[in-house]
């Protein structure tokens, strides 16, 4: 059975995009294989890591657990949308930077996307709320106490304070 | 590690829904948010010949106040349920129970019907149901049926639903006045699948139970309720040492609690007294003491 390519249209980091995907293509697949948009990356491909990580219609998601078919229609966010378009990276990226909370970066757009998410949603976590994301991304070299800075440095660059103890 | 090749269809009806399921040539998987399904699809444990996604019907995600008891439809989100003010108000062991379940990033996406219909022993929903006389609606190709959540949870993730039948809403009863209600769990993680946990309900009367529930999970195939237990706790006063008596006896009375690499059945009788001593003197504590 030759397996029936379905068109897929979508908007990713606020353009248009389309494509064929086979039913089973993954949507982290369909964005890196498809439109050509490696930034997000794949680990386990069964929900566990958090690498594959991207917001659909706001929200965060696994994007190895969401079939490309299923986000026909949808408003993607990928990594490679959070700079802007003049090339400034946005406030969580450069908190990431000036903190440590990268090493080999395998990870990172995974975290950054999850950590996305709770900036719009509040504005001032609790740090259990930010626990609570963190705990669903899996960073196996930098550890994860540059990370925790690193969410404080940027939450406070944007102007909140959240209430985050240093030392995970 | 990919899926085998399936179909896709995503009908926008109920009964389209049904019609798709009940084709007998094509072996047919229902795909709700796909948190579980996704992950089994990609390391080849299912290989469905077509998935009918739930996700583009209207109306099956709706949380509602119907006379009092809550009503949650079944592709209603965790994340949403989580964020629900009407959950949190008149369902608060449902409300407390759903922080537990996997992280923020899993919940946006998993629902409540696919945690129900997935029926892993593991799971907090299931427990939930069973301690809160949840009802199920169902819907199949010769109509509707309602199950009690009594009924409904079979055995190792296998419920009551027909091949045929989807399952449309779940329905919490109103709880009494002075009810309170107690959670806790045991994972390695927080967000990992709990090793043990157990949910609680309780009311005091004149400083005495007159009512309490504890139903475990994680710690046998299906939600176990501690009926005995629930019984003996009757008209008591509630003390620290009632209390471990009451969750030694339930750690001693589980069948045969499975063993993996995480826990050895004699590692889970033991945690299985520490959640039920805690959801117990949890929901206690919340108990109006008139
Ligand atoms: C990393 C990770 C950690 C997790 N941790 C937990 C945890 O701690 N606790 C927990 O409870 N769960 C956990 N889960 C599972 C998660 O909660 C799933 O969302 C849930 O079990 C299934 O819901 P779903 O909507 O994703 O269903 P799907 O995966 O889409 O479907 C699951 C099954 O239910 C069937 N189904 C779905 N909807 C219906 C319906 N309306 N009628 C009939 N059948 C239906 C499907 O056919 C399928 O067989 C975890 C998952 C991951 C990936
Ligand atoms: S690749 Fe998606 S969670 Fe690991
Ligand atoms: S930076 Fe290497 S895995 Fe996180």
């Amino acid at each position: 059975m030759s397996p029936t390519r379905i068109p897929v249209r979508l908007r990713v980091n606020g353009r248009p995009a389309e494509g064929l995907a086979e039913p089973r293509t993954s949507l982290v697949d369909f964005l890196r294989d498809e439109l050509d948009l490696t930034g997000t990356h794949v680990g386990c491909e069964h929900g566990v890591c958090g690498l594959c990580t991207v917001r659909v219609d706001g929200v965060a998601v696994r994007g190895c657990l969401m079939l490309a078919v299923q986000a026909d229609g949808a408003e993607i966010l990928t990594v490679e949308g959070l700079a802007s378009p003049d090339g400034k990276l946005h406030p969580l990226q450069e908190a990431f930077a000036e903190e440590h909370g990268l090493q080999c970066g395998f990870c990172t757009p995974g975290f950054l996307m999850a950590l996305h998410e709770l900036i719009d949603d509040e504005p001032n976590p609790s740090e259990e709320q930010i626990r609570d994301v963190l705990g669903g991304q899996l960073c196996r070299c930098t550890g994860y106490a540059g990370i925790l800075r690193a969410v404080q440095s940027a939450f406070a660059k944007l102007g909140a304070s959240p209430s985050t103890e240093s030392g995970a | 590690m990919k899926p085998a090749p399936f179909e896709y269809e995503a009908p926008s009806s109920v009964e389209e829904a049904l019609r798709l399921l009940a084709d007998p040539a094509i072996e047919t998987s229902l795909l709700a948010g796909g948190q579980s399904l996704v992950p089994a699809l990609n390391m080849r444990l299912a290989r469905p010949e077509r998935l009918v996604d739930l996700g583009r019907i209207e109306g099956l995600d709706a949380i509602r106040d119907e006379n009092g008891a809550l009503c949650i439809g079944a592709m209603a989100t965790k994340r949403s349920i989580e964020r629900s003010a009407l959950v949190a108000q008149k369902q608060p062991l449902l409300h407390e129970a759903t922080g537990h379940i996997a992280h923020p990033q899993i919940r946006n996406r998993g629902t409540l019907g696919g945690s129900m219909a997935h029926a892993d022993p593991a799971a907090e929903y299931p427990a939930v149901a069973v301690a809160l006389d949840a009802e199920f609606r169902v819907i199949g190709p010769s109509g509707e049926r309602r199950i009690a959540a009594a009924d409904f949870f079979v055995t190792y993730l296998t419920t009551a639903l027909a091949e045929d039948e989807i399952l449309l809403e779940v329905t919490f009863p109103e709880r009494p006045a002075g009810e309170g209600v107690g959670f806790a769990e045991i994972c390695r993680r927080h967000g990992d699948f709990a090793m043990a946990g157990a949910a609680a309900t309780a009311r005091l009367e004149a400083g005495r139970y007159q009512d309490a529930r504890i139903v475990l999970f994680g710690v046998d195939a299906t939600p176990v309720r501690a009926l005995s237990q629930e019984e003996r706790l009757r008209g008591e006063v509630p003390s620290e040492a009632l209390h471990a008596e009451v969750a030694a006896a339930i750690g001693a009375g589980l069948e045969e609690p499975p063993g993996d690499q995480h826990a050895s059945p004699e590692f889970r009788r033991q945690l299985a007294r520490t959640v039920s001593k805690r959801a117990l003197e949890a929901a206690v504590a919340r108990a109006a003491k008139a």
